[in-house]
């Protein structure tokens, strides 16, 4: 009896490690995954290194309602504002959605201030992650230029005013500001195209480039590890002599930089 | 790893012309599907007997090629000397470096148009539309008429403007108005007439420019921006708050008897009132920008408007 519940118990294992095993064996995406997802970090890696991860999925969320509002969204002047109080009062769950959306962007900016917080109080922005922290700042500029093209699509009264004093604030730029608030514009007056361009940037253009910079971002914590917390007593120690380093020891684990602050706990 | 037998040389099947005359009964046939149904019959015919040959050769493992002995392992005498790891040859640096430049080329033909397209219409035919305002007897003398439009009727409400209209009387005899538009100097916010609008003689004139409407206004205090506190006095002066400058005006003439609002300026500051103001003008520029002093140096080109 038993014997036979184990038998059936492999046949339903090999049943589903078939189709994994064919697909790794010709793409090797199941290994890359989970080298991905079940990579080493320190032993005292906290929630406060959670707040990425929070900005991704703050990211995500926006991503998939906003491609739900675009199915009824409609950029026009004439249209615009009408189509947002469509949404939001007529069309089923739309008030939901569009709440999602709405609010999910001042979470998403928040989240990314309070990660690039907790990045710049742990240190881990140093040796060798600067690059990540640069990324990271083009990121965070790229998200508030999403959340400036977007305050324009409800297309009230201050969606409009707040655009107009936004382009005209880049139009103070020194040189070169005229011209970034006509392009900004699409002309010398705000106009039909300026709605349409706005929407262009912010469900095109931006997300675009927001999801080349995270690829970006996430390939270089996957190749560089996660930073200690500063209090970290395990990154204070140094590696044990004896033992092999880890597979991907690097920068999980203190090198030679490190020897000179060692501290071991006193009792 | 170890050396499997026939790792190091690809395993060809043996030459064969039998696809080459299948694929040509597929073409025979293809064509004389849309010819004509000899022309197909034909290429059935073709593809069928070429497709079992090649079938057949397929099955019973290649045929032995008789002109071609099976080649030597190692030949004595290479006729190229064996490169040196690393080294590459002429034609090979040819071909990347061909490679990458056609790929700049094609990149360039299809962005350049359409980086273009994305930024230069902001820029050409952006020229002013003209307003008609109704006839001239719709401006009492030395009052202030709060006149609101739209700037391009084509487009629609999006361009509706509000400019500040007073009739100053003849000057050397001919009509002077004061035409101030409401855009802040600061942000562009709209300026409110700082005093009373009388709503109750409100005109609607329908002129080429749609519904334009006139309220006569006392702007005792002159104009303030409502956003963060610009002031200004009734000429446009900038009285207190952040402005950079005066606030921009109109180009006007009279036309059959009627105000036709023109193209918009900048100004620095007016001195005096009325008919007799000398204007400091300049090109049109956009709100927070300097057009006098050292701080215009910052703003040395405006687009074309």
């Amino acid at each position: 009896m038993a014997s036979k519940k184990t038998g059936r118990k492999q046949q339903m294992g090999a049943a589903v490690m078939y189709p994994l095993d064919w697909l790794e064996e010709r793409s090797g995406l199941v290994g890359g995954i989970k080298y991905f997802l079940f990579r080493k970090v320190p032993g005292d890696t906290s929630w406060w290194h959670t707040l990425g991860s929070a900005t991704l999925t703050a990211f995500l969320v926006q991503l998939v309602t906003g491609v739900i509002l675009a199915m009824y969204y409609k950029p026009s002047p004439a249209e615009a504002h009408s189509s947002v109080e469509h949404i939001t009062n007529d069309l089923t769950l739309g008030w939901l959605v569009r709440g999602m959306h709405r609010w999910g962007a001042s979470v998403f900016i928040i989240l990314m201030f309070m990660h690039m917080g907790r990045v710049f109080l742990f240190g881990a922005y140093k040796y060798p992650r600067e690059l990540n922290w640069i990324v990271g700042v083009l990121l965070l500029a790229t998200g508030l230029f999403e959340g400036l093209t977007g305050y324009l699509l409800p297309f009230d009264q201050t969606a409009y005013w707040a655009t107009v004093v936004a382009v005209n604030i880049n139009g103070t730029a020194p040189f070169l500001g005229p011209y970034i608030a006509s392009v900004l514009r699409g002309g010398a007056e705000i106009g039909p195209d300026t709605l349409a361009r706005f929407y262009s940037l912010h469900m095109l253009l931006i997300p675009g480039a927001l999801m080349g910079l995270i690829g970006l971002h996430l390939y270089l914590i996957v190749r560089l590890g996660v930073t200690s917390p500063p209090w970290s007593k395990e990154a204070a120690e140094l590696p044990d002599p004896e033992s092999p380093p880890p597979a991907r020891s690097g920068l999980t684990q203190p090198g030679p930089r490190a020897s000179g602050v060692r501290r071991r706990p006193t009792e | 790893m170890e050396d499997r037998p026939g790792d190091d040389q690809p395993q060809l099947p043996p030459p064969s012309l039998w696809p080459v005359g299948f694929a040509v009964g597929i073409v025979c046939l293809l064509v004389g599907l849309v010819v004509s149904w000899p022309v197909a019959a034909v290429g059935a015919v073709l593809a069928l007997v070429f497709g079992f040959l090649w079938a057949r050769d397929v099955a019973t493992g290649g045929r032995a090629v008789p002109g071609l002995p099976p080649e030597e392992p190692a030949a004595e005498a290479p006729a190229m000397p064996e490169p040196a790891p690393g080294e590459r040859f002429p034609r090979n640096k040819f071909l990347e470096g061909a490679t990458l430049g056609l790929g700049a080329v094609i990149g360039g033909i299809v962005t350049l148009p359409a980086v273009g397209f994305a930024l230069l219409p902001a820029f050409v035919k952006q020229g002013a539309h003209e307003v008609d305002l109704g006839p001239v007897d719709d401006f009492p003398e030395n009052k202030f008429v709060v006149a609101t439009f739209m700037r391009n009727p084509a487009q629609g409400e999006i361009t509706r403007q509000t400019a500040f209209i007073r009739n100053n009387g003849l000057l050397a005899g001919k009509p002077s108005f004061t035409c101030i538009s409401n855009r802040c100097a600061h942000l562009g916010c709209p300026v409110q007439a700082g005093g009373p609008l009388f709503e109750g003689q409100k005109k609607v004139e329908k002129t080429a420019n749609g519904e334009v409407t006139l309220i006569p206004a006392l702007p005792a205090a002159g104009f303030i921006c409502p956003c963060h506190g610009g002031a200004y006095d009734q000429e446009g002066n900038r009285t207190a708050g952040p402005p950079v400058r005066g606030l921009d005006r109109y180009e006007f003439l009279i036309r059959e008897g009627r105000l036709i609002l023109g193209n918009t300026f900048s100004v620095a500051y007016v001195d005096g009132a009325g008919a007799s103001a000398r204007i400091h003008r300049y090109e049109l520029s956009g709100p927070g920008q300097h057009v006098d002093g050292p701080e215009a140096w910052l703003y040395p080109l405006q687009p074309p408007h």
